[in-house]
C-alpha cells in the first residue's frame, strides 16, 4: 500500500496536477477543506458535516440514491436519444433496433428500471424526511422545493412512459391523460367547462381543453409523441435539474443535514 | 391448500384488505414488539414464505413476474423494510428518552466530520454499489415491449403507469375530476403545506413516535395504505374491466360483476320519502349538498370541542381549519369505499347535468 500511496503522491507535485487541482493532497485539514471548496461539483457540501447526519441507518442514503439515478438516466437516455426518432413511423422500430442491433445494448434496460428505481427511491426518501421530521423549520421551504421534484420525477416517468409507442405506452398514456379531460372548467368534460360557453358555442370542448393542449391532438397521436419526447428530453430535466441545485444548496444553507437541536 | 386459497382470495378483496390493513396499522403501532429485530424478521420470513409458496400458483406467478411487476414487488419489501427501520428507530430513541437517555442521533450529532473524505468517499461508494446492481438488474431482466401501440385495440385491463394506480383506484368511487384533479392537487398542496400546518416543535431531526405520534399516524395511513396498498392493489389484484381478482384467480375478461349502484337523492326521495326524484337537479341534491357542507363545516367544530381541542389550541384557528379540510377530504375516500361497500353508494351529489359528482 506504501508503495501505491507514494506512486500516487508523486503526481501532486507535477505542473499538470497542480494546474488541475491547485491544492496539495487533502490529507491536511486545510487541504480538505480547499478539496471541497474549490471544486465546482463538490462545493455545494459545506465543509464539515454532522456525524449523525451522514450515517446510512438516518439518511437511508435516499436523496442520494436518487440523485445517481437522475444522472444514471440522463446518461443513459442521451445514448438512447442517438437512436430514437420521436415519430409515430419510426418509433416502435427504433426500440427494436436498440435491442437486436446495437451491440452491449442494455442502455434501454437500464432507462427504464432506473426510472422505476427512481420513482421508488424519491417516495422513500420523501418518506424518511417525514419520518426524521426534517421538513420542520427551518427547512420547510426545502420540503417544498422536495414535493415539487416528487411530481416531477412522476412526470418524466410519465411522459419517458409513452416513448416506445407500444401497446403498453399508449393506452397508459390514454388513461392517464383522460384525467386532464375532467379539471374543472379547463376540461371538456370538467365541471363549469359548460359556463365557459358565448350562446350555445361552448369555449371549451374537445379541440381546445386541457387534455388537447396536453396531447397536441383529441387523442394519443403523432402530436402527443412529440409533445412528450420534448418535454421528457429537454423541458422537465432542465427544470427539475434547476430545481435540484436548489435544494441540494438550500440543505446546506439551512442548517446541512437536519439532526437533533 | 385450496381452502386456503380461497381465503386469501376473498381477503384481498379491497372491502377486506384495506380494513384489515387498517386494523394491523393501528395494533401495530401500538404494539412496540412489532417494531423489534425479532418482530420485524418474523414479518419479514412470513411474507417471504407467502410469496414463496404462492409463486408454486401460474396465476399469481403470472402477474408477479411480469417484469414491469418486479419493481412493484421490490416496492412491497423495499416500504415494508423501511417502515420497520423507521419505527424501529423510532421505537428505540423513545425508549432512551424514558430512560433519560439522549437518542441516538444527539448523542453524535456535536461531532463534526470532514466532507472530505468521509462523506465524498459514502457517496463514491454508494455511486458504484448501485450502478453495479442497476447493471445486474438490467443485463437479466430485458425490458419489455408489446405489441405496437394501436388506437383501434385498447387492451383490458388499460392501466395507468404503476405510480398512479392509486388515483385510477380512486375513479371506482369518484369521477375524473375529483380522483385525477382535485386529490391528487389536494395531496401536492397538503405534502407542501405540512411544515405550516405542523407546530409541533418536536421531533426533529431524529426518528421517534412518541414525541410525533398523530402525525405520524397520519402520515402512515395516508402514504402505506392509501398510497402504496392502492399501488399494489392496482397492480397486482385490478384485472379485466378494472374488476377485482383474488392473487390466485385467473384474470378472466369475460367475468362481469353486476354493477347496481345508487345515488343518495334516490336513496333519500325514493326508498325513504317515497315521493319519487323532484326534477329540478338543486332540489333533488338538496340533501346530498346539505351532508357535504355539513360535513366540512360541522366536523372541524366538533371535533375542535372534543378530541382536537389540543391542536385547536396549539395551531390556531386558521391553520386548524385548513388541516382539517385537508385531513377531511382525505378521509373522505375510505369514508366513500365504506358507503360503497355497504349500501352500493355512488354519488351523495350527483348533477351530472354540470359533470359534477360527489
Amino acid at each position: 500500500m506504501g508503495k501505491i500511496k507514494d506512486f500516487l503522491d508523486s503526481f501532486s507535485g507535477t505542473q499538470v496536477w497542480k494546474s488541475i487541482v491547485r491544492h496539495g493532497i487533502p490529507r491536511t485539514d486545510r487541504n480538505r477543506a480547499l478539496a471541497v471548496l474549490s471544486n465546482v461539483f463538490l462545493h455545494l457540501h459545506p465543509i464539515k458535516v454532522r456525524k449523525s447526519g451522514i450515517k446510512l441507518q438516518y439518511t437511508w442514503c435516499m436523496g442520494g440514491v436518487t440523485f445517481f439515478l437522475f444522472l444514471l438516466e440522463t446518461f443513459t437516455g442521451l445514448l438512447l436519444m442517438f437512436y430514437y426518432r420521436p415519430t409515430v413511423e419510426y418509433a416502435y422500430v427504433d426500440i427494436i433496433d436498440l435491442a437486436e442491433q446495437v451491440p452491449l445494448g442494455v442502455m434501454r434496460e437500464l432507462h427504464r428500471w432506473g426510472a422505476h428505481a427512481m420513482v421508488i427511491s424519491v417516495m422513500l426518501h420523501m418518506f424518511r424526511v417525514f419520518m426524521t421530521g426534517s421538513y420542520k423549520p427551518p427547512r420547510e421551504f426545502n420540503w417544498g422545493i422536495g414535493v415539487v421534484l416528487l411530481v416531477l420525477t412522476f412526470l418524466l416517468s410519465f411522459t419517458g412512459y409513452l416513448l416506445p409507442w407500444d401497446q403498453l405506452a399508449m393506452w397508459a398514456i390514454t388513461v392517464g391523460s383522460n384525467m386532464a379531460r375532467a379539471t374543472p372548467m379547463l376540461g371538456n368534460e370538467g365541471p363549469g367547462s359548460a359556463l365557459l360557453s358565448i350562446g350555445d358555442i361552448r369555449l371549451v370542448h374537445a379541440g381546445d381543453d386541457a387534455r388537447f393542449f396536453l396531447l397536441a391532438g383529441k387523442v394519443v397521436g403523432a402530436g402527443a409523441l412529440l409533445r412528450f419526447y420534448v418535454l421528457h428530453c429537454v423541458a422537465i430535466p432542465i427544470v427539475a435539474g434547476t430545481l435540484m441545485a436548489v435544494h441540494f444548496w438550500r440543505v446546506r444553507k439551512d442548517g446541512g443535514i437536519s439532526g437533533p437541536l | 391448500m385450496e381452502f386456503v386459497q380461497t381465503a386469501i382470495n376473498t381477503l384481498a378483496d379491497p372491502k377486506f384488505l384495506l380494513p384489515i390493513a387498517l386494523l394491523m396499522l393501528i395494533i401495530s403501532l401500538r404494539t412496540p414488539a412489532f417494531w423489534s429485530t425479532k418482530g420485524g424478521l418474523v414479518a419479514l420470513s412470513l411474507i417471504l414464505a407467502f410469496f414463496a409458496v404462492s409463486m408454486l400458483n401460474p396465476n399469481f406467478r403470472k402477474i408477479v413476474t411480469k417484469p414491469d411487476n418486479v419493481p412493484i414487488v421490490m416496492l412491497i419489501f423495499l416500504v415494508g423494510f423501511f417502515v420497520w427501520l423507521a419505527m424501529h428507530q423510532g421505537f428505540e430513541n423513545d425508549r432512551r428518552t424514558e430512560q433519560g437517555l439522549p437518542s441516538k442521533e444527539k448523542e453524535v450529532t456535536n461531532d463534526k466530520v470532514w466532507v472530505w473524505p468521509d462523506l465524498v468517499y459514502t457517496e463514491f461508494i454508494s455511486t458504484v454499489i448501485f450502478g453495479a446492481v442497476m447493471v445486474i438488474w438490467s443485463v437479466f431482466l430485458k425490458a419489455p415491449l408489446e405489441e405496437p401501440a394501436n388506437p383501434s385495440l385498447a387492451p383490458n385491463p388499460s392501466k395507468a403507469p404503476w405510480y398512479f394506480l392509486g388515483l385510477q383506484e380512486m375513479l371506482v368511487y369518484y369521477d375524473p375530476w375529483i380522483a385525477g384533479v382535485l386529490l391528487p392537487g389536494l395531496i401536492i398542496v397538503g405534502l407542501m403545506a405540512t411544515p405550516f400546518l405542523d407546530v409541533n416543535p418536536k421531533g426533529n431531526g431524529y426518528f421517534t413516535f412518541k414525541d410525533r405520534k398523530y402525525e405520524i399516524t397520519v402520515f402512515l395511513f395516508g402514504f402505506v395504505i392509501l398510497w402504496v396498498l392502492l399501488i399494489i392493489l392496482g397492480t397486482f389484484l385490478r384485472g379485466p374491466n378494472w374488476n377485482f381478482f383474488g392473487p390466485y384467480e385467473y384474470w378472466d375478461p369475460h367475468y362481469l360483476i353486476p354493477l347496481n349502484n345508487v345515488n343518495l337523492s334516490e336513496f333519500f326521495y325514493v326508498k325513504w320519502l317515497g315521493t319519487g326524484l323532484p326534477s329540478n337537479w338543486f332540489l333533488r341534491e338538496l340533501p346530498g349538498i346539505i351532508l357535504v357542507i355539513l360535513y366540512l363545516t360541522v366536523t372541524p367544530l366538533v371535533f375542535a370541542r372534543m378530541w382536537f381541542k389540543k391542536f385547536f389550541l396549539s395551531m390556531g384557528a386558521i391553520r386548524y381549519q385548513i388541516m382539517m379540510f385537508l385531513l377531511l377530504c382525505m378521509f373522505s375516500l375510505p369514508i366513500k369505499m365504506v358507503l360503497r361497500w355497504t349500501f352500493n353508494l355512488k354519488y351523495i351529489v350527483a348533477i351530472p347535468e354540470y359533470f359534477f359528482n360527489i
